[in-house]
């Protein structure tokens, strides 16, 4: 049912480059993929409809209108704007001007709250500083027992008491962490529903007791339509400072993110990417962006690809292409430029696509150095022409480069297969094509 | 169908299913409100009817392909005269959920074995350990001989987390200690329950997230493992789902079905606003039986699914 957001999009604007000319009706009928679109991708139904009011008035405009290229513009629009409603440029963890800085975390039951406060700890002993790990979740078995064994497990203390009143507890490891100088103080508190009249006004008070720089609300990335409840509830009772998204190395597209950033105006400041207590990174709204729509990190990828190769790099491959006079120098020259773009994994999975089913495809970066030391270890006549490269030269070649015959086959095979898939994009569009990412990646 | 007049929603006070349970029926909720007024307002336009029947359904996480086929069949009835605008459109959709839904109703069958084992599954933090000691609770106090079996033990403190159940309840329970091979600990706690006599095993696994190769693999050889214990074993293999999950809970009923052969479902957390609507795409799609649904803290709020019920409050 998750039909990629780019072939629904790329059929939409054909439909309009066709026309020539773009009318409001077309732009609307492109914006009703996009909406479906981001409301599988679990974003909110009111986050949706302020999102495509947005785009609706840039995307009928003039600018667009006129544009050459509409199709790729109104992306790039559709893009922004998800960017801009993300929380643009990324955003840090407050630090208290006198230490200690006291972060409070808060959420459901699940969201991954004191995992998190493991991954927090860890990261804040990594930069320097000395955390302590507070247990406030008395409600769930075991849950100070969880949090105590990732303490010890990371070397990080864990806040000792016998009080069973998370106020106190709070309140009372506040003051330790003051007099016994601890400059980070994490709170992990118990998950509840934000209807939780009780529970939600417990969570009041130990704001009010430990005075917490901030108050981050630990979200499971999965979470659907009832984003907006919960992180409205937790808001409005705790105005938090900031958002945790948990379980991003799932497949959710993690629509939650736009819908939670909607209804608290709150910046997602971090992202937990695995189980292990190393995953947990910066928020970056563009991927995120890219994400929602799965469309795969496109407009880097366009950003990327014309830093890299120049233009005049782009015309004279598509010539070379064009007079079917590819060669293997021209195959290790393509090899090196993507190597500079980045690693091939981060590359392939910036194109739409591709992103979602590379998901359990590795590839494996030695195996490219393998092929660049092949064909470095071919004669300049060799490279020229492959087929003059006999069973006495393949032996020489393998040895020269520390691989086996068998990899020199592979090697030649592949560039057959290139040069075969090049033979179809000898048309002149193809340097433009490139440099605009539309296809035409040759790996 | 576009929507342009959808205002945000302002969450209800009551849970979803607090309602259900305190037989409340008029309330804020959304569907309740959409409803409300695609009755007051007979004469009004399908289209903005359908509309409003939209929004609702959507934000209860039916998704919006689900919904758009419904609702086109609802016009396509009305069109025929076979539903009406008016107090019909509610009975219509409510009827036509609960008749998707009743192909999930089932128990488990319970006493086909001796134990009989259930293997659970779910993502992380989706509530298998709650299920466990909830579902071991209730059965204790029937009288039947439980025993809980520790195979989570990735996440720190997941062992005794369960134990903490085990004693609540007083079940048989076996455990490795942290780190150890969880089909090494599921296969002796098989082996345990047949020596002492057990009704049933409650087999606990790690949270993975359904995309994870690795992880699935290691659950798939855990579940061989426990047919090597005791043949024909696991009899059952509960996935839970969490109710506030979005459209991801459709992928991992998928991703699990597929790759371990899921029986039944439980659905968690039915006690926030959340109401779980993606059930409705996954029975459809899987004819999976949904087993439970978690409505509270409590032990009781475990309950047996009713698709009836479930649909009837959808709508209250």
């Amino acid at each position: 049912m998750f039909e990629s957001l780019s072939e629904k999009l790329e059929a939409g604007f054909k439909k309009l480059r066709a026309r020539g000319k773009l009318s409001e009706s077309d732009v609307k009928e492109a914006l009703r993929e996009v909406r479906i679109a981001l409301l599988e991708a679990d974003v909110s139904y009111g986050a949706v409809k302020a999102f495509i009011g947005n785009i609706q008035e840039k995307a009928v405009g003039e600018s667009v209108l006129n544009s050459l290229t509409p199709g790729h513009q109104v992306i790039k629009i559709v893009h922004d704007e998800l960017v801009e409603l993300l929380g643009g440029a990324q955003s840090k963890l407050t630090v208290a001007s006198s230490p200690p800085t006291i972060i409070m975390l808060v959420g459901l039951q699940g969201s991954g709250k004191t995992t998190t406060a493991g991954k927090l700890a860890r990261q804040f002993k990594k930069e320097g500083t000395l955390p302590l790990l507070v247990p406030a979740d008395v409600q769930r078995p075991a849950a100070i027992h969880q949090l105590k064994t990732l303490g010890k497990e990371l070397g990080i203390d864990c806040f000792e008491t016998g009080s069973m009143d998370p106020v106190e507890i709070c309140r009372s490891a506040v003051e330790t962490a003051r007099n016994s100088g601890y400059n980070r103080v994490i709170l992990d508190t118990a998950g509840r529903l934000h209807i939780d009249d009780s529970l939600m006004e417990e969570l009041k008070k130990i704001k009010g007791a430990a005075r917490p720089h901030e108050i981050l609300f630990v979200a499971d990335a999965m979470i659907g339509q009832e984003a907006v409840n919960v992180g409205k509830g937790f808001n409005d009772a705790l105005d938090i400072s900031g958002v945790i998204l948990t379980k991003m190395d799932g497949d959710a597209r993690g629509g939650a993110a736009l819908s939670i950033r909607h209804i608290t105006g709150k910046p997602i400041k971090l992202i937990g990417t695995g189980e292990k207590l190393d995953k947990l990174e910066p928020f970056h709204p563009d991927r995120m962006a890219g994400r929602i729509l799965n469309k795969g990190d496109v407009m880097s990828l366009i950003e990327k690809a014309q830093e890299t190769i120049s233009q005049e790099d782009a015309r004279n491959l598509a010539d070379k292409i064009h007079k079917n006079s590819f060669d293997l120098e021209d195959f290790l020259a393509q090899f090196r430029q993507m190597k500079k773009m980045g690693s091939m994994q981060s590359i392939l999975k910036m194109i739409p696509g591709i992103g979602s089913k590379l998901k359990d495809v590795k590839v494996d970066e030695k195996e490219l150095g393998k092929t660049e030391a092949i064909i470095c270890s071919m004669t300049q006549k060799e490279r020229r022409k492959h087929t003059i490269i006999d069973s006495s030269r393949r032996k020489r070649i393998a040895k020269g480069s520390g691989t086996h015959v068998a990899d020199v086959n592979r090697l030649l095979r592949q560039f057959e297969q290139t040069k075969k898939m090049m033979k179809q994009f000898s048309d002149p569009g193809f340097a433009r094509r490139l440099t605009q990412g539309k296809g035409g990646f040759p790996f | 169908m576009i929507i342009q007049t959808v205002e945000e929603i302002t969450p209800p006070k009551k849970g979803f299913f607090s309602r259900l349970r305190e037989g409340l029926s008029k309330t804020s909720a959304t569907i309740a409100t959409g409803l409300h007024n695609t009755l007051l307002c007979t004469s009004q336009d399908l289209d903005v009817v359908l509309e409003e029947l939209e929004t609702s359904l959507i934000q209860a996480d039916i998704g919006v392909n689900t919904v758009h086929s419904m609702l086109e069949d609802l016009r396509v009835d009305i069109q025929k005269g076979k539903a009406k605008i008016g107090p019909d459109v509610k009975n219509y959709l409510k009827n036509k959920i609960a008749e998707i839904l009743s192909s999930g109703a089932g128990a488990m069958p319970m006493g086909s074995a001796a134990p009989f084992v259930i293997m659970v599954i779910g993502v992380n933090g989706s509530g298998k350990t709650t299920t466990i000691g909830k579902l071991a609770a209730q059965w204790s106090k029937e009288g039947k001989k439980v025993l809980l079996a520790a195979g989570d033990t990735f996440r720190a403190a997941a062992i005794e987390q369960l134990e903490i159940w085990s004693e609540r309840s007083g079940t048989e329970f076996v455990k490795h200690s942290s780190g150890a091979d969880p089909s090494a600990v599921i296969y002796d706690a098989i082996q345990a329950a047949q020596s002492r006599k057990c009704d049933v095993v409650l087999a606990d696994t790690a949270g993975r997230l359904q995309n994870n190769p690795n992880l699935l693999e290691e659950l798939k050889k855990v579940k061989r493992v426990m047919g090597k214990a005791f043949q024909g074993a696991p009899h059952e293999v509960l996935l839970v789902l969490d109710s506030t999950n979005g459209q991801n809970a459709i992928s991992q009923a998928k991703r699990f079905t597929r790759e371990i052969g899921v029986t039944g479902l439980v659905v968690t957390k039915l006690d926030g606003t959340a109401k779980g609507g993606t059930i409705v795409q996954i029975i459809q799609e899987l004819n999976l039986p949904v087993r439970y649904i978690g409505i509270g803290e409590k032990t009781e709020d475990l309950r047996e699914f009713n698709p009836v019920e479930y649909a009837e409050a959808l709508f209250a």
